[in-house]
């Protein structure tokens, strides 16, 4: 049974991988790449890493994969361009291709990764928690790793936001800054007229 | 049943896959970050595999690092990428040549 979804879902990531690198539409090659980090989910649900499963789902489908779509919305690309040149790099993307798994191959097809070295491990029991077991490693051990994590995370917000941030002079915006320090002087005066009589 | 194997030479078969995408995407740089998210996807699979089967949870930890790294990087590689179209009006890697390289 787990070969057989092993398999299928092989399949679709390999599938779905090719489909990325060779349709024109960038937004295809987003949408099946999408279905390439869905099949991997899968493929790590068979090795019982459930929590990162859901992370790759939710991060990557969910937020950079969408990015991706924004960004191929704002670009306007001249596809009859891009698409020059596509068939005479083909027969060197095919050679790297082969020859990179052809020497991946040597290195991992042969018997030393086998199950005979390799045991294959007994599956969890039910109430094993992959989260807790993940939890605990990564605020004892792996702590300070993690705080980095946080603060590359910031540094990412502020590197997106200040590069894309536009400054365009003629636009009219709010100066915050005059309105928080107005006070009611400003705002309201009050005056006194003597009555005058009607003429 | 599977063996650690079957996990490794899929993660090999996605990285090649990627690799030739690089080469046969050189024009379009949207299609090249996919690729190198690919990339990354095969380096995670193969990391989860030998935690798997190492039984050793330390390679979980690095695939949640790779992942956030990975998160900041298409974050800051599309921003830049939207600057870029912002000030060429084309994102073809050829029209690039500024630097002469």
């Amino acid at each position: 049974m787990e070969t057989f979804v092993f398999y299928v879902f092989s399949a679709f990531i390999v599938l779905s991988a090719l489909m990325v690198i060779t349709v024109n539409n960038p937004v295809k090659a987003a949408f099946f790449l999408v279905l390439t980090f869905f099949s991997s989910a899968a493929i790590w649900l068979l090795l019982e890493a459930e929590f990162l499963a859901i992370i790759l789902v939710i991060v990557y489908v969910g937020a950079v994969m969408v990015l991706f779509l924004f960004v191929v919305m704002m670009l306007d690309i001249n596809m009859a361009q891009i698409k020059k040149g596509f068939v005479n790099n083909l027969p060197l993307a095919v050679a790297v291709a082969i020859a990179m798994f052809v020497t991946i191959f040597f290195v991992v097809g042969g018997d030393s990764f086998s199950a005979s070295i390799f045991t294959i491990p007994d599956p969890h029991a039910a109430d094993y928690s992959n989260v807790a077991e993940l939890g605990k490693v990564l605020y004892t051990d792996y702590f300070y790793a993690f705080e980095i994590a946080a603060v590359i995370l910031l540094v990412g917000i502020i590197a997106a936001i200040s590069l894309t941030l536009r400054r365009r002079p003629n636009t009219r915006h709010q100066n915050i800054e005059e309105q928080v320090a107005v006070n009611s002087k400003d705002r309201l005066r009050v005056m006194k007229i003597e009555a005058q009589e009607r003429k | 049943m599977l063996s650690l194997t079957h996990f490794l030479v899929l993660g090999a078969i996605l990285f090649s896959i990627s690799m030739a995408g690089i080469f046969i995407n050189r024009k379009n740089v949207l299609i090249l970050l996919m690729c190198v998210e690919l990339m990354l996807l095969a380096v995670n699979t193969n990391f989860i595999a030998f935690s798997h089967y190492l039984g050793d949870s330390a390679g979980q930890v690095f695939v949640f690092f790779i992942l956030t790294v990975a998160a900041a990087e298409a974050a800051i590689g599309l921003a830049i990428l939207v600057v870029l179209f912002r000030n060429k009006r084309t994102i073809n890697v050829e029209e690039l040549d500024t630097l002469k390289g």
